[in-house]
Formats: structure tokens, sequence, C-alpha cells
């Protein structure tokens, strides 16, 4: 096995854990952590050296923004079943840490993902996110600053435009 | 006490829990923590979240990954993809029903490959007879004709050029698909004979070539990144799978590995 797969075989069980809060679904997670992986393959000739790891990253958040983008697009058809699984789990109905993350826009709970769950530094999130350090930090700080007004039971202030 | 430019922010109080924060300003943050305790327990808050995150699904990344994501298997399929399209092609060839050839598998819910395939044949029949208006936009104007259906379909397409198989672009134009804002491209032969591609947005996985037979009418449908494809032209098998693999072979090249935003 080459290096690099080596490298992308290392990383599936990270990219996994990242997916599965991101898309707060175990089924729709796998299906993009596939996605990311057959894309990730496809370009090895792409890929120039440089972070494996952050380069499925960048993959995974571009592919999940896409897949939420497209929904947005049409009718949700999703039965009553899905949408529970989706943003329930065991606590379902309480005010738990998934419901939490459902509250925030994609772009603000991609980056608080990514720090405190995947241990990326907020160079590495800039770069995964295509964006200056200072929009990273102001993204931290209202994916924070929401869940602790969710948690502490505050209506939320501002619905997630979808 | 804290002079006017050791005050601290958000900026800084995020930085110091996530381990951000330059050494030099580390001792300021704490002090001003202790002399703020509304600051102290936003703190206190943020960790909270962050360890209830970890909890919940930080043991995702302690199981053993599905067998279907084997980098060895994913290999097998991604560069064996073109490849691999005449032993697919073989396997898919079906019966004479257009749209009901998927495995039975998905039976309740009609899958993007027969929905896509079954609308694109539709779409052929309807304007391949069309002598005055086949087209909205022309081939000739095919920069304008790229950005306007890139745009109106939400992902970056270009119609392949396929003059070097003997068939010319006549133009496109736009049409409701199964999942949205489709882009279709019409191509003719010298002698007249049509082709078209048809192009949307799905959520399937990326696929090789998969053929799809009628009386008249076939089609091969296939996935790269987020579109479906469906290339659909007379019922000659050999024929319409050398213009589905050179237009296939184009997208894939294409397709770049969308890094960055």
């Amino acid at each position: 096995m080459s290096e690099f797969h080596e490298h992308i075989k290392v990383a599936i069980p990270a990219l996994r854990r990242y997916a599965q809060a991101l898309t707060r679904d175990a089924e729709t997670a796998d299906d993009i952590v596939q996605d990311t992986l057959v894309r990730a393959l496809r370009s090895e000739h792409l890929f120039h050296g440089g972070d494996t790891r952050a380069w499925l990253y960048t993959i995974l958040t571009n592919l999940n923004r896409n897949r939420l983008r497209s929904l947005s697009r049409r009718p949700v058809l999703a039965p009553i079943k899905d949408s529970d699984a989706a943003t329930g789990g065991p606590e379902a109905g309480g005010r738990d840490i998934t419901r939490a993350l459902d509250e925030l826009a994609e772009d603000q709970r991609s980056a608080l993902l990514l720090v405190v769950l995947e241990g990326l530094t907020y160079r590495e999130v800039a770069e995964i996110q295509g964006v200056p350090i200072g929009t990273v930090m102001s993204r931290l700080a209202r994916a924070r600053g929401q869940i602790k007004a969710y948690l502490d039971g505050e209506r939320p202030t501002l619905r997630r435009v979808k | 006490m804290i002079d006017r430019d050791q005050i601290v922010g958000e900026d800084e109080l995020n930085a110091y829990v996530d381990g951000e924060l330059p050494a030099d300003r580390r001792a300021a943050v704490e002090a001003w923590l202790a002399a703020h305790p509304d600051d102290a327990t936003k703190v206190g808050a943020w960790r909270k979240q962050a360890e209830l995150i970890r909890e919940r699904y930080g043991a995702v990344a302690d199981e053993m990954p599905p067998q279907r994501f084997s980098v060895n298997r994913l290999t097998r399929r991604s560069y064996g993809a073109v490849a691999a399209a005449a032993a697919v092609v073989a396997a898919f060839v079906a019966g004479s029903v257009l749209g009901w050839t998927v495995r039975g598998v998905e039976a309740a819910r009609p899958s993007d490959l027969t929905l896509f395939t079954a609308d694109a044949l539709d779409a052929y029949r309807l304007y391949v007879v069309e002598v005055r208006h086949p087209v909205e936009v022309p081939g000739d104007q095919r920069p304008h004709l790229d950005a306007w259906l890139s745009k109106r379909v939400g992902s970056p397409l270009h119609a392949p050029e396929l003059d070097k198989i003997g068939l010319k672009l006549v133009g496109g134009r736009l049409l409701p698909g199964p999942t949205g804002p489709t882009a279709f491209f019409m191509y003719e032969t010298p002698s007249g004979e049509r082709f078209t591609l048809y192009c949307g947005r799905t959520g399937d996985h990326d696929t090789a070539l998969r053929y799809t037979t009628g009386p008249q009418n076939a089609a091969y449908y296939w996935v790269d990144g987020d579109l479906a494809y469906v290339l659909s032209g007379p019922a000659e098998q050999d024929k319409l799978h050398a213009v589905a693999q050179a237009a296939y072979d184009q997208i894939d090249r294409r397709m770049p590995p969308e890094q960055g935003g």
C-alpha cells in the first residue's frame, strides 16, 4: 500500500467521527465519508504533498456543504422516523448537545467541531474552510454563544437559514 | 488592576480555551478571568460544551470502520471505473422496459438512476425531433451556455467537446429534473443523428457507465462528483458507448478535487 493510501486509511476513523457530529446521522455520515474517500483516491495525482488529513477534512466539509445546499432546494420528504434519528439520540426530547449542534449554521458547526472534536488549529481550520483566521474565530465565538444560550434554555435567537 | 490595553475580548477567551493563545498573553487572560467572574463562567461553559461533544461523538473513532471503506476496495472501484465500464455495462444490459431496469433492491423509492434516465429519455425524444428550436442557447455560444447552466444547476459543468468523434454541439437548454434544474446539451453528427447529454445534481455515489435500452433509444447513466449524467441516443449500443465513454472521460478529467471553498 502506498504512503498516500496509508495516510488515508489512518484518517478514516477520525473522518467518521467528524462526519457523524457534522450530520448528526450515522448513515448520512458514512455516505459522506465514502464519497470523500472515493474523491480523494481518484484525485491522488492532483495531491502534491502536504497534510493528507487536512485535505480529507476539506473534501468532507465541502461535500457536506454541497449536500445541505442541494437539500435546501428540494422539498423535505424524509419520513418522520428519519428526522427523529437526525436530531434525537438517546436523550431525544431534551436539550442535549446534539440538538444544540442542530441549531448552528453549518460553517459555525464545522469550525467548532474541527477545533474541539478533531483538535485542529485555527490556521488549519481557516485553510479547510477557505477563510481568514479571524472568520474562524468569529464562527467559534458565535457557535459557543449559541450553544450556551440553547443549553441554558433560551429560545434560539437566530434560526438557521438553510 | 488591569489597565486598558489589557482588556480581554471574546477572541482571546476562545483562543485561551482552545490553547491558541500566545504564551505572553496567558497570564493576562488568567488575571482577567480571576477578576471577571462572568467571563470565567462563560469559559467554563465553553469547556463543558467541548466535553459534551467529545463524550457524544468521540467513541465513533474507536469503532471499526465498515468494510466498504477498505482503501483497496475503493481504489479498485475508482481507478478501475473506466476499465470496468465494459464489464459493468454487460451486467446492466437490461430488459426492454425503460426505467425499471435497476436491481430490485430499491423497489420502494425509484433511484436517481431510474428517475434521471427516464426524464433524460423523455427530453431526448421530445427535442431530438425539433428542427427549428432544438435548443435555447446555440453551441457557438459555448462559454455563455456553460456559465448559465452551471449557475442554474448549481454546480460547475461544461458541455464536453466531442468534435473528435464527429459530434458538433448544437446547443443546450435548461429543463426541470428529478432533483431540480437540469442541463441538457444536444450534439449532432454530420448526417444529422442526434445525441443528448442530460445532467443534474444527485446525492448518489460515483458510478461507472450504466446502460439502459428501449425499443428505439438507449442511454448511459453515470455519476461524477455531485452530478448525474445521462447520455441518450439511438439504440445502437456500440456507437452510444463510444460517445458516452468520450463524454465520461472528459468530465472525469475536468473534475477538481474541491480543494478550498
